[in-house]
């Protein structure tokens, strides 16, 4: 870890103007994410902005339906909030699946939608690995690929996103609301928010410099029955081989994003429509120009089978 | 004290203490943090710095040049070693790979260099400020690849063969021939590797974690080339080893490097993601096994071959060892291959060889027994041999397996096991597995001795360790039965080199050589005492702190009213090892439901049923079998250290990556013990246990997987995508 120096924001467009102002700044939130890679030298801030403190901890309702989560708003709060686990039962479920207990009291919204992928390579500061290191290559391809990405890959990259949350935000239609420098604000839809790797793994995001986090809105309740449904190696505290978000309504429509298998939670409107139709159709649609690795193609036949019993568990 | 003739009816027969289920006498030390671990001793000659440790970048080359320049100047650094002012260092005698390596590197993550600072974070960050140019060579890194020429072990994993395998299994009716392979595993226990070294003038001290307090010390004088009584080792309490801690390793030689260079005690802990790499694995075999068989089941051929890797100069996994032993069958061959392998060094974790090697072995007869239409623990039953199938001149000293076959298939429900893929339960698919446990017993010759005090207090040391398995308690229950006090009574001394040497933790050796080693030195207390007391000839029986001979009694207190006995004795092993073959057994028994639609496997019940001789403490010995069932788990299911290639290292290096079993993957667990005393032994008539309950475990889980879906898997760990794809359509 390199030393770097703290400092606690006093407000958010404060936040935003010196991060962008101050050369190596950060935000750091509940640094379960930061921490660790500033420990391996991963992420080598000069500076840290803590963004806790400020007021963003709260859940408010948006008039005409839908809720506003503070950026601050820790995971545990957030999955146990009544009106949350009542209408969005999709964003709890996403969220208890994730991490572990300690690590959900600690861990933010916004931080949650930042956190970094969990490549084996990208851990390895000996590796070669373009998002770590701009240029120098990618080690997972060619190597141990098994846990990372089957779609919206590049020859760059093939690293997925890690989060749960995300995923069910996705399928939510959840907008990323922040604020820049100067203080202007916008809210970028969640579809947007996580970018493709292409050339660029390093840029992971929509966000500019200094563009802080300050809420998640999501829109009013999509009714249905709420679905996340986590696969991984062991029964609990690891990321997914393959996750899906739904929520399926009565007569079988519904929203359908995945997990576990992109640089971004996966979805692909096309194929919410075409959940009536069953799994192998949706999940065609969803993988159309698939590049899996020998170690991960796995993931394809194991997201469709996944959807299936999302789709079963819609029906019983 | 020699142990060569079987055991008579001795003191320990009484079983008022031991045998007895004892909570762990060292319990509340640890609940409360005040049982110091490694790290956290705090009685120095001085105010510790810390050391970070730098490991190689390559797997294999040579370091061309290094600059620590930068580390050096950097905040809080006291010192900087490396190869190049280390001075001379060499090999210890249990080490493969050097632990200081450059110019020349052997294996990714090899150590090169600690950096020593004020604070752990200033040595962290200083250690990233050393720049390393390195010649890379390439290496072999593939065992699939590097078997194909991989030469026949020698010495004692020379091949074996009686009979005429090849002709009786040609000749067999019923044939298997199958290939089975298990991934390189990680100890990942919890505590680190980690050491406090301390100099003062030539001597050294470190409080370090290692299982075998005497193999440690000595091989750091090995490799420090100074004389072996300048050092020593303390290591009260260990926080696991699984065999990861057997042996000395980079923490101990780089806190001594370092707090040599920086005149003062230097504490080195190493990183999770060094697990991986710079310590010990146990390595990935390749095994083919052929098992030939009349139609009623008899096994007449048995053929186990398994191929491994290591660094050059390093030894196989001998995964074939419980094929010689474990079915009766005339005709038989065993085979060990070893490939040099340019990996991290490969060696022993918890039950080597039989771990993965029953991990093959009982799929294998899992698959025989279908073939025949026999359920599969009838086929064990049937084959079950009272004698060293190899020598038949040498009879087991005690074998149990039928009774827990038997007893266990009872307990569990087996009769209501049906045709693989016929049982569901909503989305899951139901089966039940089984599998032998097999381990050898092993001896090791141990000391210790034993004090009385005054006060009638008796202490006992040993540099015996206790790394989680409750040595502390077993020593005092046999102290205590030995000399009729209550527990309260004994205080327990172990871990510190200056202690009288011991068989240490290993190989499940431990537990029995170690009380059989205070057992004899108790012997000697006894006679001690009797004469002191001068309570003349004639059986002596010592109770509630008192000994009687005859008609007369007296306190043993009283014996060390003129000042402390002290007393000091070992136990040496004979040649009933040889005479006898000494096993332990069991059976496990396991009931899976796997996923239909994904593949993912949850274990819902397990019974393991053990023979093991006398079981000194009940409650220590079934977590100890609890413990290993998990492990057993986690090898079945989940763990594999993922090799690069390319790169030539374990890929996922820490606990994120490298997954071993959570609470939420274990289930209901049951542990019976058959009530056994083995007389040929030792004389507590006890054997060990904290290996066989990993011993069979992974078959067990696999037979029962197939047992569910109908789909073999031979290859481990049994990941969802080795057989999703023949689970049968779902829409
Ligand atoms: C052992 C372990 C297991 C885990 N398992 C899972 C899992 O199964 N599923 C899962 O989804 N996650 C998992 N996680 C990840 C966890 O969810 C994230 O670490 C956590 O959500 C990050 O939130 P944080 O507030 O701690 O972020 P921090 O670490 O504080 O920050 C993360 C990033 O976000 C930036 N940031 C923080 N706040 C803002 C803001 N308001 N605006 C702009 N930028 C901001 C920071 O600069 C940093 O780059 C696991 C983590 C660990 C350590
Ligand atoms: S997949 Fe992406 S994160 Fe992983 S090594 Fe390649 S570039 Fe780095």
């Amino acid at each position: 870890m390199r030393p770097f120096t703290y400092e606690r924001a006093t407000s958010a467009q404060d936040a935003a103007a010196k991060v962008a102002a101050t050369p190596g700044a950060r935000f750091i939130a509940g640094g379960t994410n930061l921490l660790d890679l500033m420990k391996l030298e991963i992420e080598t801030p000069t500076h840290l902005i803590d963004v806790n403190g400020l007021g963003m901890d709260k859940i408010e309702a948006i008039d005409g339906g839908g809720l506003r989560i503070g950026a601050l708003v820790r995971n545990t709060d957030l999955a146990a909030d009544a009106r949350v686990r009542k209408d969005y039962g999709v964003l709890t479920r996403a969220l208890v699946a994730g991490a572990s207990g300690q690590l959900r009291n600690k861990a933010t919204t916004a931080g949650n939608l930042l956190q970094r992928t969990r490549c084996p390579y990208f851990y390895d500061v000996n590796m070669p690995c373009n998002k770590r290191k701009p240029g120098s290559g990618c080690a997972a391809i060619g190597g141990f690929s098994r846990p990372l990405g089957v779609i919206g890959t590049s020859d760059a990259c093939i690293a997925t996103h890690p989060s749960d949350m995300a995923v069910a935000m996705r399928v939510l239609d959840a907008s990323v609301e922040t604020i820049r420098p100067d203080g202007t604000t916008r809210a970028i839809p969640i579809a947007d928010f996580h970018t493709l790797p292409g050339q660029t793994p390093h840029v992971e995001t929509a966000l500019e410099k200094g563009e802080m986090i300050i809420s998640v809105a999501v829109p009013k309740p999509k009714g249905g029955t709420h679905i996340y449904r986590k696969v991984r190696d062991r029964a609990s505290y690891a990321f997914a081989l393959v996750s899906v978000a739904a929520v399926i309504g009565k007569d079988g429509k519904g929203a359908v994003a995945l997990g576990g298998v992109a640089p971004k939670p996966w979805r692909v409107e096309e194929a919410d429509a075409l959940l009536p139709k069953g799994s192998k159709v949706v999940a065609d649609c969803l993988f159309a120009g698939a590049t899996p690795r020998e170690d991960n193609a796995f993931k394809l036949t194991l997201a469709q089978r996944t959807i299936a019993a999302v789709l079963a568990e819609a029906k019983a | 004290m020699k142990f060569d003739q079987p055991a008579g009816t001795n003191p320990i027969d009484r079983m008022k203490v031991v045998g007895k289920p004892t909570t762990r006498i060292d319990g509340p030390l640890k609940v409360t943090g005040h049982a110091p671990y490694a790290y956290e001793h705090q009685e120095l000659p001085g105010k510790p710095a810390y050391g970070y440790v730098v490991g190689s970048a390559v797997a294999k080359g040579t370091i061309r040049s290094m600059d620590t320049s930068r580390a050096e100047r950097a905040p809080g650094v006291v010192a900087v070693v490396t190869h190049r002012n280390a001075g001379k260092i060499a090999k210890g005698n249990f080490n493969t790979a050097m632990l200081l390596g450059g110019p020349k590197i052997q294996h990714y993550h090899q150590a090169i260099a600690v950096v020593v600072a004020e604070t752990f974070e200033q040595a962290r960050s200083a250690a990233a400020l050393i720049d390393v140019d390195y010649a890379r060579d390439g290496g072999a890194f593939d065992l699939a690849a590097a078997k194909v020429d991989a030469p026949d072990a020698t010495g004692s994993d020379a091949p074996t063969a009686v009979g005429d395998f090849a002709g009786a299994f040609a000749a067999a009716p019923v044939q298997l021939d199958q290939m089975y392979t298990t991934p390189d595993q990680s100890h990942a226990m919890m505590e680190p590797h980690a050491t406090i070294a301390a100099w003062e003038g030539d001597k050294l001290t470190v409080w370090s974690a290692n299982q075998m307090v005497a193999w440690g010390a000595g091989d750091l004088a090995r490799t420090l080339q100074i004389p072996p009584e300048n050092v020593r080792l303390i290591a009260p309490y260990i926080g696991g080893g699984f065999g990861g801690k057997l042996f000395l390793r980079s923490d101990v030689l780089m806190a001594s490097l370092g707090a040599k260079a920086a005149k003062r005690p230097v504490k080195v802990a190493l990183t999770r993601p060094f697990m991986g790499n710079n310590t010990t694995h146990r390595p990935a075999t390749i095994q083919r096994i052929r098992l030939g068989a009349t139609k009623d089941g008899k096994l007449t051929a048995i053929g186990h071959e398994s191929w491994s890797g290591d660094l050059e100069g390093g030894g196989p996994e001998s995964a074939t060892q419980q094929t010689k032993l474990l079915y009766a069958g005339a005709n038989r061959m065993t085979a060990l291959r070893l490939a040099v392998l340019d990996l991290p060094e490969g060696n022993a974790m918890r039950a080597p060889g039989e771990a993965p090697g029953l991990m093959a072995l009982e799929i294998a007869v899992d698959e025989l027994a279908e073939k025949l239409g026999m359920d599969p623990v009838k086929l064990r039953v049937i084959n079950d041999t009272q004698v060293d199938p190899e020598k038949p001149e040498r009879p087991f000293s005690q074998r149990n397996l039928v009774r827990c076959l038997e007893e266990g298939a009872e307990r569990f429900g087996w009769a209501r096991r049906k045709a693989p893929g016929q049982v569901q339960d909503g989305r899951w698919l139901i089966g039940m597995g089984v599998a032998a446990a097999f381990r050898n017993n092993l001896n090791m010759k141990s000391g210790a001795r034993v004090r009385l005090s005054p006060s009638g207090q008796v202490t006992v040391e040993t540099d015996m360790t206790d790394i989680g398995t409750g040595t502390y308690t077993i020593m005092a229950q046999t102290a205590a039965e030995m000399m009729g006090v209550p527990l309260a009574k004994v205080t327990v001394k172990l871990g510190d080199s200056s202690f009288p040497v011991s068989a240490g933790s290993g190989g499940q050796w431990g537990a029995n050589s170690s009380t059989a080693g205070l057992y004899a030195a108790c012997v000697k207390l006894r006679e001690a005492i009797v004469s002191k007391l001068g309570l003349g000839p004639g059986e002596a029986v010592f109770e509630n702190g008192q000994v009687h001979v005859g008609n007369r009694v007296a306190d043993i207190a009283a014996a060390a009213k003129g000042g402390e006995i002290v007393v000091e004795d070992s136990i040496e092993f004979g040649d009933l090892g040889k005479k006898f073959q000494q096993s332990t057994f069991g059976a496990h028994f396991v009931e899976v439901a796997v996923d239909r639609y994904t593949g993912e496997t949850r274990v819902r019940r397990m019974l393991a049923v053990c023979a093991a001789g006398r079981i000194l403490n009940p409650t220590a010995a079934r977590s100890q079998v609890i413990g290993a069932m998990t492990m057993g788990v986690g090898g079945a299911l989940m763990e594999e250290l993922a090799v690069d290639k390319r790169f030539g290292f374990f890929v996922n290096h820490d606990l994120a990556g490298y997954e071993v079993p959570v609470h939420a993957d274990i289930p209901h667990q049951e542990v019976v013990f058959l009530d056994e005393a083995d007389d040929k032994v030792s004389p507590m008539k006890a054997k060990g246990v904290g290996e066989l309950g990993l011993c069979g475990v992974g078959a067990a889980v696999a037979n029962a997987i197939y047992n569910a879906t109908g789909v073999r898997v031979r290859d481990y760990p049994i990941t969802l995508d080795k057989h999703l794809d023949k689970l049968g359509e779902v829409v």
